[in-house]
């Protein structure tokens, strides 16, 4: 069980900087977040597309401001818990307890929901057998690349981890790359690599063609691929690998018995807190009369559900506004040397 | 007020005047036309506003500008007329502009 002030769940700019306006009032708390990395949104689908609205930044990337939020709360030594998704909370003598994925268990006072517009997920195929296969047969990522040596492997999408496993798993597998239009989004020197190996006899390439059939009973027989034009053509094939990028889902977020309008949580403007006590929501994910999605919006709305936690997590404490610029005790916070 | 007429999965169709300059996507979530969730707001950062956009407006529809395609391998389902509908911006000789919606967008 870990204990703490304030559970973040979420590591996007807005849980980020929801850590640092903790670290300045002196909570302590730990970031949750079911992706692999820091960042959020801005890593996982801009990491190289400018941003132009922060204050008192004319342009930087979602990699820069990313980097530049987590350097700006190293003083607080803030624990990170990647690739681990929050499955249950529940109230204990006014904490709450969360549980996660990988079964640990947090015990907070203060949950800050900053979850955007929820967990990534991968976009999986839309034919209805693909269920069946799933994990055995039909994956979504790659965990152990051994499974695929001397078999046959059918993989879909266009983007640089179909081109990067396209690769590797031809050196030992019998690889066929399928991708529903002519243009990959990959980085071209994978492009070049892909089209030489298929130029050399190394593997399979079917574009304009998507998924349309899946045969088999405990294992895959063969697949079914349909081209634009409505062409049909048979593979035989072991293993499927689909990498269609990431979509966001609300997740177990809809059981916890918040308020929700439509994938968005109600909270007041005072300190962000929604509709159970010590639970707050900031960023994407919370709505509000007047609510505009921007990054700033989540800067500001965590300064004050930092404030909100403040009072559940030193009930005996009066909490008193300083500013960075004058207060001894914030420095310390931060390790400034005067 | 350009008419754009926004056809469910099941056949319900809703015919909204968009005001010039919104996206089709913007028009459906202002009168709360099921089908489009647009999770990132318009920004071509998703593609949960996916629609799919009758023959004869596909190729009158100014083109698809460099990222869409991309995002829209991550659609639901998607096929040759497939488009993001926060990057159609309405116009007057959009009247009559027909899409159709996906089974669903995530």
């Amino acid at each position: 069980m870990i204990n703490t002030d304030v559970v973040i769940i979420g590591a996007g700019p807005v849980g980020l900087f929801c850590a640092h306006q903790l670290g300045i009032i002196g909570l302590k708390c730990e970031i949750i977040d079911n992706l692999d990395k820091i960042g959020g949104q801005c890593i996982e689908l801009y990491p190289d597309k400018p941003i132009y609205d922060i204050p008192a930044i004319p342009e930087c990337s979602g990699e820069e401001l990313t980097n530049n939020l987590i350097e700006q709360i190293k003083p607080f030594n803030i624990k990170f818990h990647l690739n681990e998704r929050v499955e249950e909370i529940k109230n204990e003598n006014n904490k709450w307890v969360l549980k996660t994925s990988k079964s640990k268990e947090f015990n907070a006072p203060n949950i800050v929901i900053a979850g955007g517009v929820g967990s990534f997920e991968p976009r999986k195929f839309a034919i209805e057998e693909c269920k069946k296969f799933e994990d055995k047969s039909i994956f979504y990522s790659v965990k152990d690349k051994t499974i695929f040596k001397d078999k046959s492997v059918a993989i879909f999408g266009g983007g640089d981890s179909a081109l990067d496993w396209a690769i590797e798993l031809s050196k030992n597998s019998k690889v066929t790359l399928v991708h529903r239009r002519n243009e990959f989004r990959g980085s071209q020197s994978s492009v070049d690599t892909v089209k030489k190996l298929e130029k050399d006899g190394k593997l399979e390439i079917f574009t304009e063609y998507q998924l349309s059939a899946v045969k088999g009973n405990s294992s895959i027989e063969n697949i079914d691929i349909k081209h634009d034009d409505g062409k049909i053509k048979t593979l035989k094939t072991d293993y499927i690998l689909g990498f269609f990028g990431l979509i966001m889902q609300l997740g177990p977020i809809l059981n916890w018995g918040l308020n929700l309008d439509k994938k968005t949580i109600p909270v007041n403007t005072e300190n962000f807190e929604t509709n159970k006590k010590g639970i707050f929501a900031i960023g994407d994910i919370c709505t509000y009369p007047g609510k505009l999605k921007l990054i700033l919006s989540g800067f500001h709305e965590g300064a004050l559900a930092a404030r909100g936690c403040f009072k559940y997590a030193r009930p005996d404490e009066k909490y008193r506004f300083e500013f960075t610029t004058s207060s001894k005790k914030v420095k310390d916070r931060l390790g400034v040397k005067e | 007020m350009p008419k754009i007429k926004y056809i469910e999965h099941d056949g319900k169709q809703h015919t909204i005047e968009v005001a010039n300059g919104l996206s089709v996507m913007e028009g459906a979530i202002q009168n709360n036309v099921p089908g489009i969730d647009a999770d990132c707001g318009g920004s071509m950062a998703c593609a949960t506003c996916h629609v799919y956009v009758k023959e004869e407006w596909f190729n009158k529809l100014p083109s698809k500008i460099e990222g869409e395609d991309d995002m829209l391998d991550m659609a639901f389902e998607p096929k040759k007329n497939s488009r993001l509908s926060c990057q159609i911006t309405v116009s007057d000789d959009m009247d009559g502009l027909e899409v159709n919606l996906p089974k669903k967008q995530v």
